[in-house]
């Protein structure tokens, strides 16, 4: 069966991770702009990610048969230093029009600061401007839930929001909920310690329904798998879930979603 | 949604998983005992404490409560603390 990871950090993995995905039946990857693990000197570090990201990792995953999106913005953790971020969001623009960037993304907050707070309202403010999709990532941990709740009292605030094109990511057991009832795409993310297994994840799929939920691996420079969205298939088919509910979750539920930005342009393979 | 799987069959492919992992708790917690140093009053402990008793209730939603006693409180009010 074909399918998206809709997040993935393919900067931070090797080509034959591409070839492993691609053998696996991975045919599209949603790449967004994050934390690489230290903070940027400046911002011509991230003009040259942004870069990366739109004009190279096309090129790679194309070798392999996967068509490669991705989304831009400054990540939660470098975004605490609001005039550095300002720079950072200048750059944007001329990016958010390369043929694979899907919006912004990801965005969000990491220890739930003013400053954090900051920088994202004025990420959602261009991302109105210009009409964007936008992904969140949530916090990690203990700051997930109220960092969730954040992110959504922000986006609540904001009419011009059409929730239907935007996903909060990274969602666990307490978070999911209020992200569906309020109407936004709900991200999990299957990692080995932290966030979801294939197995919690399939759990939350018995739970709430398929209706606007993706499953990603957010595989990247730390402990993580990206043949994880692979792996949640397995388990899915291990509990005995059909065939249409699998594809759903894990090709027409991305392929939906992606479909909404203006840049999206996928020949679905026969 | 339901998982098609029945409950003895749940039962059946989780137990050896589930006692693992019990025994894995348990041999971490022996771990901290055997280890020097002062770590009682640790509010971590006790947190761990609170999940065990959330497991062995009868309460649905397990994880969910897990989650939540390991989350940060959120106030409603935070933009006005903020300024914002």
């Amino acid at each position: 069966m074909y399918f998206f990871d809709p997040h993935i950090h393919m900067a931070a993995r090797t080509t034959d991770d591409f070839r492993a995905m691609a053998k696996a039946g991975c045919v599209v990857v949603g790449e967004p702009a994050f934390w690489m693990g230290y903070n940027r000197s400046g911002t011509s570090s991230f003009y040259d990610y942004f870069r990366q990201l739109t004009e190279w990792e096309p090129k790679r995953a194309g070798n392999y048969g996967i068509r490669h999106f991705c989304w831009v913005g400054i990540n939660a953790k470098e975004a605490e230093d609001v005039g550095f971020s300002r720079e950072v969001i200048a750059l944007l623009p001329e990016f958010l029009e390369r043929p694979n960037c899907l919006g912004i993304g990801e965005i969000g907050l990491h220890k739930c600061t003013r400053n954090e707070v900051t920088t994202l309202l004025e990420l959602v403010e261009l991302g109105m401007k210009t009409d964007e999709q936008l992904l969140f990532h949530t916090p990690h941990l203990e700051d997930k839930y109220k960092g969730t709740r954040m992110i959504l009292d922000v986006l609540r605030a904001d009419s011009r929001v059409n929730r239907r094109r935007v996903c909060i990511d990274h969602c666990e057991e307490h978070t999911i909920r209020p992200v569906l009832e309020e109407g936004y795409w709900a991200g999990i993310t299957l990692y080995p310690t932290t966030k979801a297994t294939p197995e919690r994840a399939a759990d939350m799929v018995e739970i709430y329904g398929p209706e606007r939920m993706l499953v990603n691996s957010s595989a990247d420079w730390g402990p993580s798998d990206p043949l994880a969205v692979a792996e949640f298939m397995f388990a899915m088919h291990r509990r005995g879930h059909g065939e249409s509910l699998i594809r759903r979750l894990v090709y027409d539920n991305p392929l939906e979603f992606f479909s909404q930005s203006r840049n999206f342009q996928f020949t679905p393979p026969e | 949604m339901k998982t098609p799987l029945g409950a003895t069959e749940v039962l059946d492919r989780e137990f050896l998983e589930i006692r693992a992992r019990l025994i894995d708790i348990a041999a971490a917690l022996d771990r901290i005992d055997r280890a020097e140093g002062p770590v009682g009053g640790d509010p971590r402990l006790e947190r761990i404490r609170q999940a065990l008793q959330i497991l062995a209730g009868a309460t649905p939603h397990r994880a969910e409560g897990v989650q939540s006693l390991f989350s940060l409180p959120y106030q409603d009010d935070w933009r006005k603390d903020y300024g914002l």
